[in-house]
């Protein structure tokens, strides 16, 4: 079995499984929320992992596709899936637009100019409350599956609805990018990523293969945000704040930002931590900011590749 | 006339605030190539601790003193315990544990001192002055007064003293820094410290004005940062002229065009000037690290 074949598997089966060791119909939720967060880590294994560019703006894609499904339906009539679509049109096309000028820095460069504009779209979020609702957040519709599964006669609670959908969408998203893995374009974005001077001599168009991954991310990101939304049937703009940015770099780069495994294993921890610190809730940021340091100095590769190395007995220490 | 007085007043205050905080940033950069998001919280520290000496019964000076001391503690310790031990990581590993870092003081902070919003008196008083219809606290005048100093003090350690020549001849090249007896190591966490201490001085002096609590630090670095990247990174008069010019811009916006956005300009620019001139308004040619 192709190691692509064997991580879909293990993910499916996790998902799967999960619920018989679930104490609690609550578990649902957390789990929905922990593949809601996958999706967009998983976009992010894309632009970090294969092509090596940085994004500390991404929640801004998410706010995007989270307002499209709180906005869309009510002043456009477009029933909630059309405006899952729509949001991430619109974040493909801002994606696209604002890659060309900034994907050509590097490094901590390209890190600032994403941070802005991922802050300039939570600014906008906030402030055009007319529109928004402002910081205090705005209702969103109903998706409507549950409505509809119950007239054909099928009742599930919400949450398990959720953990469905959300694990559904977060297996596809893994399928697509294990896929685009070994396919040209991702062996031209690893490529660029090892050193983009040696991928041009390659014949490698590198500033396109940037724009792509960053608009491919986008576009994960943003139907995360708007997953995100369809459930809570709430959004604030913290969805698309600075520290949902740096939390969805976290997931991937702690859980092992090289592979789309390791950062939904990222993805996991982080948003699991938090529920199970509630206890010490007044130490939680000390723990995560710990956790953070640690992870990157002791483990660099991320916890899952770490991990793993040390299964196969390759350490060599 | 006045209204523009006024808001290059506020403007300048602010500037010379987020000057400070870039001129923390590029010390570190040139340092150890690492750009610190815990800045910010240098900042917070400096304010909160000297707002709780001050209220356990210090007078100010003391409190100030021993707030920016026990800052600059912090500087060395964190590059001691999370820099240091990770050198030569990539970018996004250096991101991640200096953002890492700012949330573990953020919450130590919140643990240590608690999670209200503190201030202490102006050191001057209170009583606005009156300058040719805009008024004035006095205490932007300290603030202004002590980034000049600050920037005066840092000038002359750098040019004049042969501790400021082997931070500078680190910053350009470690490895011959070394091999010329310089203890390498030592002048760090000397940069860490200085960093650190500058950071908690504009927190000490901008206190009274802007007020501070546990959980400003991101917001401040994120400005300080929009500061050091217009003037160029690396460039401590590129701080300096950046740190102003984003004040400067901010009041204006916020006075002329809309206070909500003002934040806003800060990131406006900083996409334009990355996209026109990625090395900064007074950055160098080339500053590509490889």
């Amino acid at each position: 079995m192709k190691p692509k074949h064997l991580s879909l598997l293990i993910l499916t089966l996790l998902v799967v499984a999960a619920p018989f060791f679930f104490p609690s119909g609550f578990y649902y939720r957390i789990g929905a929320l922990i593949f809601i967060n996958a999706i967009a880590v998983t976009g992010l294994v894309i632009l970090i992992g294969y092509a090596g560019q940085i994004s500390l703006g991404h929640a801004g894609f998410a706010g995007i596709g989270a307002y499209a499904c709180a906005l869309a339906p009510e002043h456009l009539g477009l029933p909630p899936v059309a405006a899952i679509l729509l949001g991430a049109a619109l974040s493909a096309a801002l994606a696209w637009l604002v890659g060309r000028p900034i994907l050509r820095l590097h490094g901590y460069y390209l890190g600032v100019a994403t941070l802005g504009l991922g802050i300039l779209i939570s600014m906008v979020l906030s402030n055009e409350a007319q529109w928004t609702g402002g910081p205090d957040g705005i209702a969103v519709p109903d998706l409507g599956l549950r409505g509809l599964l119950r007239d054909l006669g099928w009742r599930v609670g919400a949450g398990e609805l959720w953990y469905g959908l959300a694990g559904l969408v977060m297996i596809l998203g893994a399928w697509l990018a294990l896929n685009l893995f070994d396919s040209p374009t991702g062996r031209a974005l690893r490529a660029l990523h090892g050193s983009e001077v040696a991928a041009r001599t390659m014949g490698i168009d590198v500033a396109r293969h940037k724009l792509h991954a960053f608009v491919v991310s986008a576009v994960y990101a943003s139907v995360s945000g708007s997953l995100l939304a369809l459930m809570n049937r709430l959004i604030t703009p913290d969805v698309a704040g600075f520290m949902h940015s740096v939390q969805m770099v976290t997931m991937a780069v702690l859980g092992g930002v090289g592979s789309v495994l390791g950062a939904i294993f990222g993805a996991t921890i982080l948003t699991a931590l938090p529920q199970l610190l509630t206890v010490f809730h007044q130490y939680e940021h000390m723990v995560l900011g710990l956790v953070m340091i640690l992870v990157m100095i002791f483990l660099p590769d991320g916890l899952l590749p770490s991990l793993m190395k040390r299964l196969r007995g390759r350490d060599g220490e | 006339m006045a209204d523009l007085l006024q808001f290059l007043m506020s403007g300048l205050t602010v500037g010379a605030v987020y000057a400070l905080l870039a001129l923390g940033f590029t010390i570190i950069f040139n340092a150890s190539g690492v750009v610190n998001f815990a800045q910010g919280e240098f900042v917070m520290l400096g304010g909160m601790g000297t707002a709780f000496a001050i209220a356990a019964g210090l007078p100010v000076p003391l409190a100030a003193l021993l707030a920016i001391l026990g800052t600059a503690a912090v500087g060395v310790a964190l590059n001691r315990l999370a820099i240091a031990p990770a050198r030569g990581a990539p970018v996004v590993s250096l991101i991640i544990i200096t953002i890492g870092a700012a949330i573990f003081l953020q919450g130590a902070a919140g643990l240590i001192f608690d999670k209200q919003i503190h201030r202490y008196p102006g050191f001057s008083g209170e009583a606005p002055l009156r300058l040719a219809g805009a008024t004035l606290l006095p205490q932007s005048l300290w603030v202004m007064a002590g980034a000049a100093l600050t920037f005066a003090a840092l000038w002359l350690f750098f040019t004049r003293t042969l501790t400021g020549k082997a931070v500078l001849a680190t910053a350009n090249n470690p490895l011959a820094a070394s091999l010329v007896g310089i203890n390498t190591k030592a002048i760090m966490a000397l940069s860490f410290g200085l960093s650190a201490a500058i950071g908690a001085v504009a927190g000490v002096l901008v206190t009274p004005i802007t007020m501070t609590a546990y959980n400003t630090g991101v917001a401040l670095a994120l400005s300080g940062f929009a500061a050091a990247m217009l003037g160029g990174l690396g460039n401590p008069l590129g701080a300096l002229a950046g740190g102003l010019l984003l004040g400067v811009l901010e009041a204006m916006t916020a006075g002329y065009v809309s206070s909500e956005y003002k934040d806003a300009v800060s990131f406006i620019l900083i996409i334009l000037v990355l996209a026109l001139m990625p090395q900064g308004l007074l950055g160098r040619k080339s500053t590509d690290r490889v």
